[in-house]
């Protein structure tokens, strides 16, 4: 973002056509500065696009829009896809898909609250959740990694299968939560200044996928294999193993998930998680994560998800049906994908 | 003769730049009605640019087409088919799923009422048009990806030919044929011309140019060096030295004095009986510290596959390879980079490069775990150490958070150095390494090289440029068809001598 000019000016076919102007070299220089801000932009207008919002917000319903009961109840409800989200921007990072985060939280959800499973108590829910999670997206890894599947079919044969398991489970029953210490998490009482539990998980996780993106080497791997999963290859890197432990990944999220929405609700039940995929790719998408792979971000996703959020709650309190919250989701996600475009076209000549 | 009739097609002054190279710098091309035009260069030349923008699917930065006397702009590959201009490109652009007559008829299928194809007419002309073109046995209605590749060749030109053309384009379509299979391409090109069609013909191959070519252009890096000479009467001295650009000079740094530790030392890469059923016979091979080896020859003669089966991104049918006398486990990138082997592929784009991200972790690519401690990076560690390796090899732009994509060929390969460099390996293969890279910066590649190999990196060269091969590299194998032919000290070869090897037994000699 702040590349000294000059730099820019070195490059450009300058050596052995004297006869070029200097006129490309910098053009280009500019571009790739252009592209590097535009990024930020994205961020930026997203960020700007909430703001938007919550004036709407202010503006239409200035009293239950800005309750602070409201406001919590927007966050703990981003929490839940938020955490999901976070886990598929790794998978769409990775030049993947996953399409089973949803039936993935389903499955976990009802397996953490089967009676067997609720007389351990709250770990024996949270264990419960968590495994349930991991095993899925351990299933959906190896499918893709090593059986050398396609993740689109992989997650979606999940998608189905793990949805069907969950039906089989509760026999299409709510599975009503009885442990206590699981229920009071949802409570008022257990709020830590005013914020919910279950943002303050949204909030770890949002920080530990930050981290492990931009400062370790699983993270570094990931934007490798999904910009160029070859050159990855051919640099040594273990794509395979990499791709095995980003479902990992994105199974251990649906889990922790499974878990937040098992607070929430106070119950597991098979219909959990109903289009999570489409949502938390959503959000991904015009977060800014480019869903060939090799580029995205964890913010730009978490701004993706509180967008959808709030607009989600604004026409709620607004009465507008959720006819007319779906179009308006879609058009924010066409919009999105066209600024995307223009962005990466800028990026190429 | 009559005077002159004016040109089917005139190009001047095309140039045509992408990010850090331009691979078209000014460059005419004049095409006669009914004439065979041969379009020679090495690769890198600039051939295939020229030919996409022929073929509408690039828009040159500069320069003027004029078509049958007047000026056009192909601004799609549409616009260009509907002037007759048809392209038959190396890679075939068949749909494999597809039957013949449907391939033949894409995009323009005889209808009823604008959407019902009429299945049996267009099978009907297809095999009128395979007729044509001598290959009657090959039936419209099977599936493309059930056809030899010489047969998908013959139904490519078929789909060209389907439409109204005046000028084909082909580019190297005797690479993947046999010769009798070769001699009916001739015939197919003969009947062509002789109905007044151009074609432009690109090949390796200068015997094939003699044999069918009419005029010749001859294109180096990015300009078109010869236009239009004959191509029976110009001796092939003068082609090949146009090709190979003897004007412009290669300068390679020195080679250590004769009789250095070289033969004393151990060698450091072993590879026996090195084999890949349908890829290359069996080769041994040692290389010790301190030495470049080249391996010249023709695309397809095996040489890549070589370097990337030493490097485990294949797997070898037969033989071992070992590194210091311990033999890497086959078929393993990471064994190979865990023994202190490096490779600069090929492409270097789509299998070295991450283009969007920055130097620093393009270089550092390969030996992150050096900078973290229980997976956590240590950024500014990183960051030293690939700029010391950057430096050392003076990439520039110096700085390390440019995308690698603004950076020029020369830059990107040194980028690909810098990685093998910072994580310290004893052995490595270069393939192509100044492909796309302009000729100054060239020099100052073959230095670096040099250069370490003399630190004690014993250097595995792949180069189709036989200069390249003889000025930098020790001693050299020339390969042929997966074989190794010949294997001598550079000193001891010259550029025509090689080239002799690696074209013998091409169809006509």
């Amino acid at each position: 973002m702040t590349q000294p000019a000059p730099s820019a000016q070195h490059q450009g076919p300058g050596k052995g056509h004297p006869s070029a102007p200097a006129a490309p070299p910098s053009k280009q220089g500019s571009g790739s500065r252009a592209l590097g801000l535009r990024v930020d932009v994205r961020n930026l207008s997203l960020l700007g696009v909430l703001a938007v919002l919550v004036a709407v917000g202010g503006i239409t319903e200035p009293d239950a829009f800005l309750d602070t009961g409201n406001l919590q109840l927007i966050l703990t409800q981003a929490s839940v896809i938020g955490v999901v989200t976070v886990g598929v921007t790794f998978v769409i990072i990775s030049g993947g898909i996953d399409l089973s985060v949803g039936a993935m939280v389903a499955l976990a959800s009802v397996w953490a609250t089967t009676l067997a499973t609720q007389e351990y108590g709250f770990a024996g829910i949270l264990f419960t959740a968590v495994v349930v999670g991991l095993a899925a997206g351990l299933v959906n890894g190896l499918l893709i990694a090593y059986g050398g599947m396609v993740p689109f079919i992989a997650t979606l044969a999940m998608l189905a299968s793990a949805r069907g398991l969950a039906l089989q489970i509760t026999d299409g029953k709510t599975q009503i939560v009885t442990v206590r210490s699981v229920l009071d998490l949802g409570l008022p009482d257990s709020y830590v200044l005013g914020i919910p539990p279950l943002v303050l998980v949204f909030a770890a996780v949002t920080v530990a996928g930050w981290l492990i993106l931009n400062r370790t080497t699983f993270g570094r791997r990931t934007v490798a294999v999904g910009g160029n999963a070859e050159a990855a290859r051919l640099a040594g890197i273990d794509v395979r193993r990499q791709r095995l432990y980003l479902y990992l990944l994105s199974g251990l999220c649906c889990g922790i998930a499974a878990f937040m929405l098992i607070i929430l609700s106070g119950s597991g039940q098979n219909t959990n998680g109903n289009l999570y995929e489409l949502d938390a790719i959503a959000a991904a998408i015009i977060g800014g994560t480019l869903l060939s792979g090799g580029r995205g971000t964890i913010i730009g996703s978490v701004l993706g998800v509180l967008v959808f959020t709030t607009i989600t709650n604004i026409f709620a309190l607004n009465n507008l049906q959720s006819d007319v919250q779906q179009i308006a989701k879609g058009a924010i996600i066409v919009a999105a994908v066209l600024v995307q475009r223009r962005t990466l076209r800028g990026g190429e000549t | 003769m009559a005077p002159e009739p004016p040109p089917l097609l005139t190009m001047s002054g095309i140039t045509k730049s992408f990010p850090g190279v331009r691979a078209l710098d000014g460059v005419d091309l004049e095409v006669q009605a009914g004439e065979v035009h041969c379009l020679l260069g090495q690769n890198g030349a600039g051939k295939s640019t020229l030919i996409k923008v022929l073929a509408g699917a690039h828009q040159p930065d500069d320069g003027s087409i004029t078509w049958q006397g007047a000026p056009v702009q192909l601004s799609s590959p549409i616009t260009a088919m509907r002037l007759g201009i048809a392209t038959i490109y190396q890679e075939l652009d068949l749909v494999e799923g597809l039957s013949v007559a449907e391939n033949v008829f894409l995009g323009h299928e005889p209808t009823t009422a604008g959407f019902v194809v009429r299945t049996r007419e267009a099978r009907t002309a297809a095999a009128a048009l395979l007729r044509r073109l001598g290959h009657p046995e090959i039936d419209p209605a099977r599936e493309v990806g059930d056809l030899s590749a010489a047969h998908q060749q013959i139904v490519s030109m078929a789909r060209a030919l389907s439409h109204d053309v005046r000028l084909i384009v082909m580019d190297e379509p005797s690479a993947a044929l046999d010769p009798d299979e070769v001699d009916n391409l001739f015939r197919i090109v003969e009947g062509l011309t002789s109905d007044g069609v151009a074609v432009v013909y690109i090949s390796h191959r200068l015997e094939e140019i003699r044999r069918i070519g009419d005029r010749v252009t001859v294109l180096k890096d990015g300009r078109a060096v010869a236009v239009g000479l004959p191509a029976s009467s110009t001796p092939t001295r003068d082609i090949v030295a146009m090709m190979t650009g003897r004007d412009v000079e290669y300068v390679f740094p020195p080679r250590p004095a004769p009789g250095a530790p070289r033969a004393t030392t151990q060698p450091v890469l072993t590879v026996e009986g090195l084999h890949r059923r349908g890829e290359f016979e069996p080769v041994d091979l040692e290389l010790r510290p301190g030495e470049i080896v080249g391996l010249a020859g023709l695309v397809g003669s095996g040489r890549s596959e070589i370097l990337e089966t030493i490097y485990g991104a294949r797997r070898p049918t037969a033989g071992r390879v070992q590194v210091a006398g311990t033999p890497l486990r086959p078929g393993s990138v990471r064994a190979a980079v865990a023994a202190g082997i490096g490779l600069a592929p090929e492409e270097r784009k789509a299998q070295a490069l991450l283009l969007t991200e920055s130097v620093t972790r393009n270089v550092s690519l390969s030996a992150l775990s050096r900078f973290a401690r229980g997976g956590w990076l240590d950024r500014g560690a990183e960051r030293t150490a690939a700029r010391r390796a950057t430096r050392e090899l003076s990439l520039r732009p110096d700085n390390p958070d440019a995308a690698v994509r603004t950076l020029s060929g020369g830059n990107q390969q040194k980028a690909v150095l810098a990685r093998w460099l910072l994580r310290g390996c004893r052995v490595l293969l270069l393939d192509e390494p100044t492909r796309g890279v302009d000729v100054g910066a060239r020099a100052e590649l073959y230095a670096v090289i040099r250069r370490l190999a003399d630190e004690g990196l014993a250097v595995l060269l792949v180069s189709s440029e036989v200069p390249e091969v003889l000025g930098l590299a020790d001693r050299v194998l020339v390969l042929r068809e997966g074989r190794v032919v010949h294997q001598a000290d550079a000193q001891e070869l010259d550029e025509h001598r090689v080239l002799d090897l690696v074209m013998e037994g091409s169809p006509t000699s």
